[in-house]
């Protein structure tokens, strides 16, 4: 039996490792995207005293690497009583580490914004939480989108870091079965081939996005 | 924590540091070469370094690290642990600064290119003497970025056993049991790293400043 037959018959633990990749992807960026929005709401507020702590707060996590934090939520955590499982703290890890790295991004483009139209909207009497999510959130994810799709694409990778905390997800199906077969090459080729269709999946979708936002001239501002 | 932990990090911080070190430099190199290479447009090694740029950017470090250190043997090579780990991470910044660098071709102005021909410079020191310093200086912010990318990710080795600044917290809180003083010292480490190469960019741009390009 050839090592490519071998990987055939195993393909359930590879098609799992994938769907608890994309699962663990999913929800970590779904809740990035949500602290990502939340920290600019935070950032956007009159209340001067919050800007500086959280400011802080998000420039130590862009310094800080992944695992590092993966590893505080999932070994550190406990020594003050709070204990996650390994797929709790990577998912969480991941959802906060990426919100800043949002947050950043969003930030970014806040600054570049001409501030007659919010004067305007303000004019015409939109309160605050209007005019961020009908004004300011839309335009700046529609505008932000390629740097979105590359922290994405960070994040997809990001996620592999967490077989290191025995997360069994698409590196650990490889790892695994390549250490049962000894078949290494052929293993990680099919993982790198997953991951890769992934992100080429992902490049299209914020391609369509452009068309999208073409349309609807939120690149012309 | 005692001395003989301090000793460890420390120790750890200097194997992430070397090995980052060592694969910046070569990655940043490396990238400028494909770059040079991509614009020369032959056909079938264009397709494939298009190929080798998409995946590499696809690719996981833990994914990249093991397939490397696993398979190594499988075809021949004989890895040691640290290689494998800088083969790693040179596969992956290279593809990313290969782009940085091919931006800054894109945007280099065509009338200096011009005038260089027309003064009568070969394609050579144009490059050299015209396009090159100009290119560094544009491309810098782009390349530091990656750079600290690649600090981020190099936690990544330590899945094929170096015992890098990462993963000498698991094995101080293995003897002490207290697993939060290493790993907040341990992110401390690599605040510090980062932000000394972000200090370093700094002092490159106003360098770069004073003459006045």
């Amino acid at each position: 039996m050839s090592n490519w037959e071998i990987l055939w018959d195993e393909r359930a633990q590879f098609w799992s490792g994938f769907l608890s990749t994309l699962e663990i992807f999913g929800l970590s960026i779904v809740g990035a995207f949500v602290i990502g929005c939340g920290l600019l709401y935070l950032l956007e507020g009159s209340r001067k005293r919050l800007t500086m702590p959280l400011r802080i707060f998000i420039d130590g996590m862009r310094m800080l690497p992944f695992l590092i934090l993966a590893y505080l939520l999932y070994y550190g955590l406990p020594s003050v009583g709070i204990r996650l499982d390994a797929w709790g703290a990577g998912v969480g890890a991941l959802a906060v580490y990426h919100g800043c790295y949002f947050a950043e991004i969003f930030r970014g483009n806040r600054l570049t914004f001409p501030p007659g139209q919010i004067e305007a909207a303000q004019a015409h009497g939109f309160t605050k939480g209007k005019l961020f999510f009908r004004l300011l959130l839309p335009q700046i994810i529609m505008q932000t989108r390629p740097l979105l799709g590359n922290q994405l694409i960070y994040a997809l990778k990001d996620t592999a870091f967490l077989v290191i905390i025995t997360v069994g997800e698409l590196t650990a199906a490889a790892n695994s079965l390549s250490s049962t077969y000894f078949i290494p090459t052929e293993a990680f080729i099919v993982v790198i081939g997953f991951y890769w269709a992934i992100s080429v999946t992902m490049e299209i979708i914020i391609k369509q996005c452009g068309r999208f936002s073409a349309k609807r001239g939120f690149d012309n501002v | 924590m005692n001395a003989s932990a301090w000793n460890m990090l420390l120790e750890g911080a200097w194997t992430t540091v070397w090995i980052s070190a060592v694969s910046i430099a070569i990655g940043v190199v490396a990238g400028l070469v494909i770059a040079l290479i991509r614009l020369a447009r032959i056909p079938i090694i264009d397709q494939l370094l298009v190929l080798y740029v998409s995946v590499a950017r696809a690719t996981p470090l833990v994914t990249l690290a093991l397939f490397i250190f696993l398979s190594a043997p499988d075809l021949g090579l004989d890895l040691n642990r640290s290689v494998a780990g800088i083969l790693a991470l040179t596969l992956n910044t290279t593809a990313f600064n290969a782009e940085i660098w091919r931006s800054a071709f894109r945007n280099f102005s065509r009338e200096q290119s011009e005038a260089a021909m027309a003064t009568g410079m070969t394609p050579w020191v144009t490059f050299r003497r015209i396009m090159l310093p100009q290119m560094v200086i544009t491309s810098l912010p782009g390349l530091v970025n990656e750079m600290s990318f690649l600090i981020k990710g190099s936690p990544a080795i330590a899945v094929i056993g170096i015992v890098d600044l990462t993963r000498v917290t698991n094995r101080i809180s293995a003897v002490t049991y207290e697993p939060l003083p290493p790993i907040l010292v341990a992110g401390a480490l690599y605040m510090a790293i980062i932000g000394c190469l972000v200090w370093l960019q700094r002092l490159a741009e106003r360098r770069a400043n004073r003459l006045a390009m």
